[in-house]
C-alpha cells in the first residue's frame, strides 16, 4: 500500500490551552475545519497515522539532538506538559512497534534518522490528535524533526525525508496517513506571541499547495527567522508532507488568531502517484 | 557554554516529576546539581521568568517552567516584557523580542 491520506495543521498550546481566551467567532470556524479534517482523514480507512511534528525539547535536548527521530513502539505517553496548562488530560496513545520499524529501516537506506522506544508526546502531536483522533484509537509513528535547536536541519533535507518517508510507505503493506504540524509564521513564548505575518504565511502556503520544491527550499533560516520568527522554522513539517505525497495542496482554513500565537491552519494534499 | 546549564536545568525540571519535588524541597540542593553563573543562579534561586527570559532561555522550555511557578499565560508574557525593560535585550538565542513593551500583539 503507500500513503491514503496527507494534510498539515497547526499544533499551537494556545488553541487548547487558551480556547476560553479566544473570539468565539474566528475559534469555532477553525475548531469545525479540524472535525472536517477528521472526517477526511477517517474516510481515508488508514490503518496508521505518521504525525511529523517539530522538535520542542520532550525528548530531546542539545545535549544529543536528532535532527530526524522516529518512534518506535506500541505505545506512547502525553502530554508532557501540565494537562491543564494544555487543556488536553494525560493519555496513552497507541502505536506499532513493527510498523514503524519497517519505515525506519526503509527510511535509513537514503536519511539518518534516530529511533526511539520511549516518547513523551508534546503539544507538537496532542494538539492535533486532540481534534483527529480524540478517542486515542488510531495507531501513531510519531515523528519529530528538529525545528528548535540550531543548528536546524536543513530544508532539503527536510524533503529528502519526506520522499524517504514515501519510499517506505509504499513498501508496507498498510494503509498510512500522514499529517504535518507546525507553523507557520509565529512568534510563541514570547511577549511577540500573537504576532503574525499573514502574508507570508499565505505565500508559503501557496507554494505549498503548487508544491514547488524549488520555491518551499528557497528560504533561508535568516529570512525566515525575520519574517516569520522562530515557530516559522516550522515549514520543515510541512515540506516533508509535500515531498511524501508529491500532489496539489488545498487549503481549507487559514485565519489569524493572535491568542492562539498562529495563523491557524488547516490543509490536505493528494497523494500522487 | 553555561546558557547551557541553565536551559539543561529547564528541560529537566519541565519533564522529571522527581526534579519538580526537589525544587519543592530544596532547591539549592537542586541548583547546585548544574553550573550556572551567579547572574543565572539568583535568577532561578528568585523565579525570576523576566530575567531567565533575557538571559537566552529557549522559549519553549521557559513557557513550561514559568507554568511550573504558576504563573498565567498573560503573567507570564508580562514577566518577560518587565525583564527587558530592567535587564535590557535578550541576550541569547532564537527567542529575542521584536516588539515594543507596550505592544500587545494578542491583547495580553
Amino acid at each position: 500500500m503507500s500513503l491514503v491520506f496527507a494534510g498539515v495543521c497547526s499544533h499551537a498550546p494556545g488553541i487548547t490551552g487558551r480556547a476560553n481566551m479566544a473570539d468565539a467567532a474566528v475559534r469555532e470556524p477553525f475548531y469545525a475545519a479540524y472535525r472536517r479534517l477528521r472526517e477526511q482523514l477517517l474516510a481515508a480507512r488508514p490503518d496508521a497515522l505518521i504525525v511529523i511534528a517539530a522538535e520542542h525539547f520532550a525528548n530531546f535536548f542539545m545535549n544529543n539532538m536528532p535532527s530526524f527521530a522516529i518512534g518506535m513502539a506500541d505505545r506512547y505517553s502525553g502530554p508532557i506538559e501540565d494537562p491543564a496548562w494544555l487543556g488536553i488530560p494525560r493519555t496513552s496513545i497507541p502505536g506499532d512497534a513493527a510498523l514503524s520499524q519497517a519505515l525506519i529501516h526503509e527510511i535509513m537506506e537514503t536519511v539518518d534518522v534516530a529511533f526511539a522506544e520511549e516518547w513523551k508526546c508534546d503539544h507538537g502531536i496532542m494538539v492535533p490528535l486532540s481534534f483527529l483522533t480524540p478517542g486515542y484509537d488510531l495507531p501513531i509513528v510519531p515523528v519529530n524533526i528538529n525545528c528548535q535547536g540550531p543548528p536546524l536541519t536543513p530544508l532539503h533535507r527536510a524533503w529528502a525525508f519526506g520522499e524517504a518517508l514515501r519510499r517506505a510507505a509504499d513498501r508496507v503493506p498498510r494503509r498510512l496517513a500522514v499529517i504535518g504540524t507546525g507553523g507557520i509564521s509565529h512568534w510563541p513564548a514570547t511577549p511577540d506571541s500573537g504576532k503574525i505575518n499573514e502574508a507570508w504565511d499565505r505565500e508559503l502556503l501557496d507554494r505549498w499547495a503548487r508544491n514547488d520544491k524549488a520555491a518551499l527550499l528557497s528560504y533561508s533560516d535568516a529570512d525566515t527567522y525575520r519574517d516569520a520568527g522562530q515557530g516559522g522554522f516550522e515549514i520543515r513539517t510541512f515540506i516533508s508532507v509535500a515531498a511524501a505525497a508529491r500532489g496539489r495542496g488545498h487549503l481549507q482554513h487559514y485565519a489569524p488568531i493572535p491568542i492562539f500565537a498562529v495563523g491557524c491552519t488547516i490543509a490536505t494534499m493528494d497523494v500522487a502517484a | 557554554m553555561s546558557l547551557y546549564q541553565l536551559q539543561k536545568f529547564l528541560y529537566d525540571i519541565n519533564r522529571d516529576p522527581t526534579v519538580q519535588e526537589t525544587h519543592r524541597a530544596d532547591l539549592p540542593r537542586l541548583l547546585d546539581r548544574y553550573e550556572l553563573t551567579g547572574e543565572e543562579r539568583s535568577a532561578l534561586e528568585a523565579g525570576d521568568v523576566g530575567l531567565i527570559y533575557v538571559l537566552g532561555a529557549n522559549g519553549q522550555l521557559l513557557m513550561h517552567y514559568a507554568a511550573f511557578l504558576g504563573l498565567s499565560w498573560p503573567a507570564y508574557i508580562e514577566a518577560m516584557r518587565a525583564g527587558v525593560a530592567k535587564h535590557g535585550p535578550v541576550r541569547a538565542g532564537v527567542y529575542a523580542m521584536t516588539t515594543q513593551l507596550n505592544d500587545k500583539m494578542a491583547g495580553v
